[in-house]
């Protein structure tokens, strides 16, 4: 990109936010004059949702599952309450749902009507998570879907969509990974991707470059 | 109500694109915009369901061609108005020019963000024994409310199994509409790909809905 194309990008972008920007802006002004929000309160928001949730917590909860069966069984039983029970791992609300993948099935997460998805588990969802290729298509062209992230099943696993339509959250129970026998769920882990947790993706597989 | 935003099954919006190590917020304004979605909802003026039922009730054009935080602010801003939280002279002014309206908690401080990184709890006293069991046939009823609900367009009509049962929980077509909770039994109902998108579809398909037992009548 020359200089030039990229000065005139800046500007438009800029142009074109600082509208939104000015509106947010004074909306905030608008609330925090009426007394209705401390901006110190708003930065703890964004502060804690930048620090205390992310895929990191999943991730967790994956290893934890492929290293402990009483574990994993009580996770599929009640994921609420088998998380409860790690304390490193962020709180974490009602209503969450572990689905397990098997070479049979393979599960997939949407939230066709909107966004819904388990962030205490894996941060706040990305956009494309959001948007409206994923939510249309992921309940009518899975396997369309997945390709979009370079990811192919046999052809004769079922693939299964789970519609978040209510405040019951899903995170999927990837495959663990051969060649990881032995490892620890520290070590394990690592191999867990955001993308694994919602079924668009699979775990890492040892030794491949990240 | 049948919006834009009950995208399940549409064609025609291409690829999905997910972008290498995106940021958790895009701009400054995002993060400002979430944080005060989740400020005034915990203060009290508004509930999740009543907060999603203002983002679909946007424009479909205007849904269609905002981000998903935009969404967020212009959704927020026509609630608040709405609701008298804010007036549209506050709106112009770019400060308060009106007097505050109570909330029901109370302002938001520093002391209440700990409580909202939990998610809210929506299990409620079942009011009736449940109507259906897993393992029974359901149809999606074929109901088009103009108001919010959480039963998507592509299963009315349609028959499945009930798979789970949830307990009761608040409903959210009440709720949205701060008619009260009006707490209803919750399922998982599981179709068949088949079921839902005819013949050609592809037989290893299923698909589940999470399904209040309003949306459902026995087969």
């Amino acid at each position: 990109m020359s200089d030039h194309d990229h000065d005139h990008h800046h500007d438009h972008d800029h142009s074109e936010l600082s509208e939104t920007e000015l509106r947010v802006r004074a909306l905030e002004t608008i609330l925090t004059e009426k007394g209705y929000v401390e901006p110190a309160a708003l930065d703890a928001i964004i502060q804690a949702y930048e620090t205390k949730i992310g895929p990191h917590n999943g991730a967790q909860v994956v290893a934890k599952a492929w290293t402990d069966p009483a574990f994993k069984r009580a996770l599929l039983e009640d994921a609420t309450k088998a998380v409860s029970t790690l304390g490193h791992v962020s709180r974490v609300g009602d209503h969450l749902v572990a689905v397990e993948n098997t070479p049979q099935r393979h599960n997939v997460i949407v939230c066709t009507l909107c966004s819904c998805y388990p962030w205490e588990m894996l941060g706040l969802p990305p956009v494309w998570y959001k948007a409206a290729p994923y939510r249309s298509r992921a309940v009518k062209d899975p396997r369309g879907v997945l390709a979009d992230f370079g990811v192919s099943l046999p052809k004769e696993t079922e693939v299964r969509v789970w519609d978040s339509t209510a405040e019951t959250r899903f995170l999927v129970l990837p495959m663990r990974p051969e060649g990881t026998e032995g490892w620890s769920e520290q070590q394990l882990a690592e191999l867990v991707t955001r993308d694994s947790m919602i079924g668009t993706g699979f775990p890492k597989t040892p030794g491949a470059p990240s | 109500m049948n919006g834009v935003h009950d995208m399940g099954g549409m064609d025609g919006f291409g690829k999905v694109e997910p972008e290498p190590n995106e940021p958790m917020f895009h701009t400054e304004w995002e993060a400002r915009v979430l944080a005060m979605v989740r400020a005034m909802g915990a203060a009290g003026a508004f509930n999740i369901d009543t907060s999603r039922f203002y983002r679909e009730a946007l424009p479909p054009h205007v849904y269609l061609s905002s981000s998903y935080y935009k969404k967020w602010f212009l959704g927020l801003e026509d609630l608040l108005v709405d609701k008298g939280f804010i007036a549209p002279e506050d709106v112009a002014a770019g400060h308060a020019v009106q007097p505050p309206k109570p909330l029901k908690r109370g302002k938001f401080t520093v002391n209440d963000v700990e409580r909202i990184m939990v998610r809210g709890k929506f299990g409620r006293t079942a009011p009736a024994p449940a109507k259906f069991k897993p393992g029974e046939l359901v149809r999606a009823r074929n109901i088009h409310p103009a108001t919010h609900t959480r039963l998507p367009r592509y299963v009315r009509g349609h028959v499945g199994v009930v798979e789970r049962d949830h307990g009761c929980h608040v409903f959210p077509d009440s709720a949205a509409m701060e008619a009260g909770e009006n707490p209803q039994w919750l399922y998982t109902v599981v179709f068949d790909g088949t079921e839902l998108w005819g013949p050609d579809a592809d037989p290893t398909v299923r698909v589940s809905i999470d399904a209040f037992e309003p949306y459902l009548e026995a087969v």
